[in-house]
């Protein structure tokens, strides 16, 4: 990697001042950036790490009733604070990686980063959260913009996301063998008022949500309700480990198995 | 009831405490004082004109120590091939020079065209980044049947043509092969990819080139399965320096497959740089330039068909493939789909007549050499594939129609021109009917149908030819190297052993089986005995360890030394008991002199050589130390039966394997604990070819899978526990051990057993492909059940 300095803010408004920097980045987890920075990627002139700003840390419910996950909330973290609240988005972040990515990836970074292939931007999606900024509050539909990108502007960070609780959800991921980032996952979240049905792997524009099976499992949520439908594959991902038609299909199925598993 | 000691005992690796405990002592362990690292600039296109190599801006750059392109080594030799394969027409392969840094053209993704000696190894890496290197791109090839197309573009200019040569074996049997195929009452008829591997082994490789002025001496620290081969190859051929001013040390060697047997530009560059900076200079792998720079394995494309009577009997065997070679040569690539693959084709079979035809190719891609098996796996998965696909065009039971056509009767010679020496093929069959539990299968097929899922069950069965031999042999087929092996057996004047072999542990667990033989031998307890490897200055010219060689031929010349060792001892324990030599027995470490009571321990003996007061001076030189060099006179072949179980998602066309049955034939085996592991390992290359590892290459020459998040390493949970079984024992017949080598065994025999039972599978939710490639991904399979 190049050389960089480092600042470590102790809050939110220090970590703002200081990704005022030229060139400044911020390193929240560093799954993804520091092998893109061994790998001599990306030149930042300042590392921001937000790892100490401990208002942006811990995992609580909101008098609303909502669970509210503060952006440097590392993904072990939501796995064993969340499980009593939110258990489909504990076992999401259970999920993630392997035990040394857990301990070290956060929930606002993942979400800022917006890996089209990650999993968080599933569970924000489909759960219809809301992203928390130093600036802003943006809605879920509204945050997540395309691969990698998101609606943040430069310098904004995601210090907590806030999930409404859905009266049942499943994340049901089908792995690519050699990365272990979903090859396509589904998550499914049921309302009240409605379903949410949000897919990530397997799209060129990212995380999106699969509107006609939302609509066809509003009026009867159950996996046959599904039968029939299909995603178009013209704008799936098609590389060494699956064709786009193939993701096209494994959408069908995973959603079909997160209905099932919710019963 | 197990044995504690000596041959035959499960001991545990004495060599584990270290690794285990952070003790070990690797090359990238080592520093030396003043060192510089070196950083490769490598070409990231495929194939294209090297126009410029500017350095100067570079050269200025903090902590650069010298700068080094392709024109500093236009006097220096090329890398060499040591296997030259002669064509059908009795030509010789066409061979390119190999230069140690590109010179003129790029000729694969990873090619080093400059490396930059620097303080720390981040300088070296910025300095790389100052270098201006202007490429004119070329059309690269990579499919290797495009390859050899006319107007194909050429990988070196110089050559004829992409086509490294067009070997036919037997060339006199085709005729006859094609003969029995018009007369056949069947036909089975397969083509197939043997995919290319990486070998990925965990520690990455690594050079320390060492220069003393004082005595012009050259030392290379480096990570080999061969380090006197090395310095052979790069002494003589590259950098002219001869054998007793150049020293070679492989340390402690994380894991090998294969791909640490070669000679790589790396390490004669750091032998180089070292003398020319005068200073020691270091370079590690990164994992990235492993993919890019490791040779690798596999990549076969073939054609193969089988000839049956009306009565199901195999009458030929004819084979079409083509071998990528990559963009060079790798020490001993030419060997491997011909020598090392062609005269396997008989598998376990008594199939009369066989023809083999090679194509190698050279493409822009990666030098591919021997991994893990070498030219054997390709032969039996295709083998077992094509006989599996027999059985079911013919509707006879698989198993049967291998046993139909077992060879039975030992020796036996091949029509593909080896010697089985002893093996029964229908034991470890039958060793694996026992464990398969084929009874029960139907119920285990119900249940897995049960939960929405399909279920199979694949067998093969292989052959495989280790201990590569005899010298004389292997010289006439083109081999540039003898194929011995060396043992000095020294004893010190208390009683302790220190054997130095020349065979090579990089994981197999040699200091502890090696020291189990040689206490078995002299009935002393096996900590008396140190294993002492990996440094030429140490060790009598051996030739390292790879196609499963290092019992069957290093085991037998350490043997040979302590039987020189114990005739020593003899005379010396005959003279103290004042007895005749032929009356001296050795037995638990002591010697006696037969129908009496009289005895000397072995330490008396040990002493007196060393201290020779009351000895035999006279007859008997003072001193224990004796050794062997040990030329085996064939080849050992072991062998087994294999089975594997899948469960298949049809929905997704994810396949788990529930369960991996093996039974193999090693002959005699000294620590059943280690062969037990060492098939583990070789299981989980094997089940990782099937279902996981695939090194891909898109149509300009770039690697698609050049690091681990798409290139699929098997893990524990893509793994079933293993059923491994070597209870049946042919003891070879020609090595004083009896001992047949395990190394690769698994590798070879799974890849097979498990596509077969996947295609059952598939078969029993009412879809016959035919065959599927490998790797057998879910997205392959979820294709071929809706193609």
């Amino acid at each position: 990697m190049y050389n960089f300095d480092v600042e470590r803010p102790q809050s939110i408004a220090d970590a703002v001042q200081a990704l005022s920097r030229e060139d400044a980045q911020p390193l929240s987890g560093g799954q993804t950036l520091i092998p893109t920075l061994k790998a001599r990627l990306a030149a930042p002139s300042v590392l921001v790490s937000l790892g100490d700003v401990d208002e942006m840390k811990g995992v609580c419910m909101s008098d609303g009733g909502q669970l509210c996950i503060g952006g440097a909330t590392t993904h072990a973290t939501v796995a064993a604070e969340a499980a009593a609240h939110y258990p489909a988005l504990a076992s999401l972040a259970a999920r993630i990686g392997d035990p040394a990515v857990r301990n070290r990836g956060t929930i606002g970074g993942s979400v800022a980063n917006n890996d089209p292939s990650a999993c968080y931007p599933a569970g924000v999606l489909g759960s219809g959260a809301t992203v928390v900024t130093n600036a802003r509050e943006i809605a879920a539909d509204d945050y997540f913009q395309g691969m990698f990108t998101t609606a943040l502007e430069e310098g904004e960070i995601v210090t907590e996301v806030k999930f409404p609780i859905p009266q049942a959800a499943h994340y049901e991921k089908f792995l690519q063998p050699a990365s272990r980032f979903p090859l396509v996952a589904a998550f499914v979240a049921r309302f009240s008022d409605g379903v949410r049905v949000a897919i990530t792997g397997a799209s060129n524009d990212g995380v999106f949500r699969w509107s006609e099976a939302e609509a066809a499992l509003a009026s009867n949520f159950s996996a046959s309700a599904l039968d029939g439908l299909s995603v178009d594959s013209t704008d799936m991902i098609s590389d060494l480990h699956g064709t786009a038609e193939y993701r096209a299909h494994l959408i069908g199925v995973m959603t079909k198995r997160a209905v099932a598993a919710i019963g | 009831m197990p044995k504690d000691g000596g041959i035959g005992a499960s001991s545990k690796r004495r060599e584990d405490v270290r690794f285990l405990t952070g003790a070990g002592n690797y090359t990238d362990d080592m520093n030396m004082w003043g060192q510089a690292h070196v950083f490769f600039l490598r070409s990231d296109v495929a194939h294209g004109t090297l126009t410029n190599v500017d350095t100067s801006a570079a050269a200025e750059m903090p902590g650069v120590v010298q700068i080094f392109t392709g024109a500093d080594f236009e006097e220096v030799g090329s890398i060499p091939c040591g296997w030259q394969v002669t064509d059908k027409h009795g030509e010789p392969m066409q061979e390119p020079r190999h230069p140690v840094l590109a010179h003129g053209k790029v000729r694969h993704v990873g090619e080093p065209i400059a490396a930059v000696v620097a303080e720390t190894l981040e300088q070296a890496r910025d300095a790389a980044e100052a270098i201006s290197v202007d490429i004119d791109e070329l059309p690269a090839v990579v499919n290797m049947k495009e390859a050899v197309q006319d107007g194909a573009p050429k990988v070196h200019d110089d050559l004829t043509s992409n086509l490294c040569y067009d070997w036919g074996f037997v060339e006199e049997n085709k005729d006859a092969v094609n003969k029995a195929f018009d007369e056949a009452a069947h036909v089975t008829t397969l083509e197939l990819v043997n995919n290319r591997l990486v070998a990925n082994p965990m520690e990455p490789r690594v050079a320390i080139g060492d220069y003393s002025r004082a005595g012009d001496e050259h030392t290379l620290y480096t990570t080999s399965q061969n380090p006197h081969v090395i310095r052979l190859l790069m002494g003589a051929f590259v950098l002219g320096i001869p054998e007793h001013k150049l020293r070679v040390v492989s340390p402690d060697v994380g894991g090998g497959f294969g791909t640490k047997i070669f000679h790589y530009q790396e390490e004669a560059f750091c032998t180089f740089a070292a003398k020319a900076c005068n200073r020691p200079v270091k370079w590690t792998s990164s994992r990235t330039e492993a993919f890019m720079s490791d040779a690798h394995g596999r990549d076969h494309v073939t054609k193969i068909e089988l000839a049956l009577d009306a009565d199901n009997n195999f009458t030929a065997l004819r084979t079409d493939t083509y071998a990528n070679m990559g963009a060079y040569l790798s020490t001993f690539a030419p060997s491997v789909p011909t020598w090392l693959h062609g005269t396997l084709m008989a598998g376990n079979y008594k199939t009369p007549l066989i023809y083999v035809n090679v194509k190698a190719v050279f493409t822009n891609t990666v030098p591919v050499d021997a991994y893990r098996g070498a030219g054997r796996p390709e032969a039996s998965f295709q083998l077992e594939r094509l006989v599996d696909k027999a059985a079911h065009e013919l509707e006879v039971d698989p198993i049967a129609l291998r046993r139909q056509n077992f060879i039975t009767e030992f020796p036996y010679a091949t029509p593909v021109a080896v010697e089985y020496d002893t093996g029964d093929y229908n034991a470890t069959m039958d060793k694996l009917e026992e464990m398969a539990d084929l009874s029960g299968f139907d119920a285990r097929r119900k249940a897995s149908e049960a939960k929405g899922r399909l279920r199979g069950f694949g067998v093969n069965c292989y052959i495989e030819a280790c201990g590569i031999a005899p010298s004389n042999l292997v010289g006439q087929l083109g081999a540039r190297a003898g194929l011995y092996e060396s043992a000095t057996v020294r004893v010190n004047a208390t009683g302790g052993l220190v054997v130095m072999t020349g065979s090579h542990s990089h994981g197999q667990g040699h200091e502890t089986s090696f020291a189990q033989v040689v206490a078995d031998m002299i009935g002393i307890d096996e900590g008396m005995v140190e294993i002492v490897h990996g440094d030429t200055s140490k060790v009598p010219m051996g030739m390292g360890t790879y196609g499963s060689r290092s019992l069957a031929v290093g085991g037998s010349a350490m043997v040979r030394a302590t039987e020189k060792i114990i005739a020593k001892a003899k005379k010396i324990a005959a003279h103290l008991m004042e007895a005749s030599e032929a009356d001296i027995e050795l037995k638990d470490g002591a010697f006696s002199v037969a129908g009496t009571d009289k005895s000397v321990a072995w330490g008396d003996v040990t002493l007196a050589a060393y201290v020779p007061h009351n000895y035999p001076l006279e007859d008997v030189e003072p001193g224990l130390e004796e050794t062997a060099f040990y030329d085996p006179s064939n080849f050992t072949y072991p062998s087994g039966a294999y089975a594997c179980e899948v469960e298949l998602d049809p929905d997704t066309g994810e396949v788990k394997i529930e369960r991996f049955l093996a039974a193999d034939d090693f002959g005699n085996v000294v620590n059943p604990m280690i062969v037990t592991g060492q098939v583990h390992g070789g299981l989980a290359q094997g089940i990782g070819q099937a279902l996981l590892e695939n090194c891909a290459y898109d149509s300009d020459g770039q690697l698609l899978s050049g690091s681990y998040m798409d290139y699929a390493m098997p893990r524990a949970s893509d793994l079933p526990f293993y059923e491994v079984d070597h209870s049946c024992q042919t003891p070879c017949t020609h090595n004083p051990l009896g001992v047949k080598g395990c190394g690769e065994a698994g590798a070879i025999g799974s890849p097979p057993a498990v596509v077969n039972a996947v295609l059952d599978a598939m078969r029993s939710g009412g879809k016959d492909v035919g065959h599927i490639d490998m790797p057998v991904t879910p997205a392959r399979v979820w294709a071929a059940m809706n193609g």
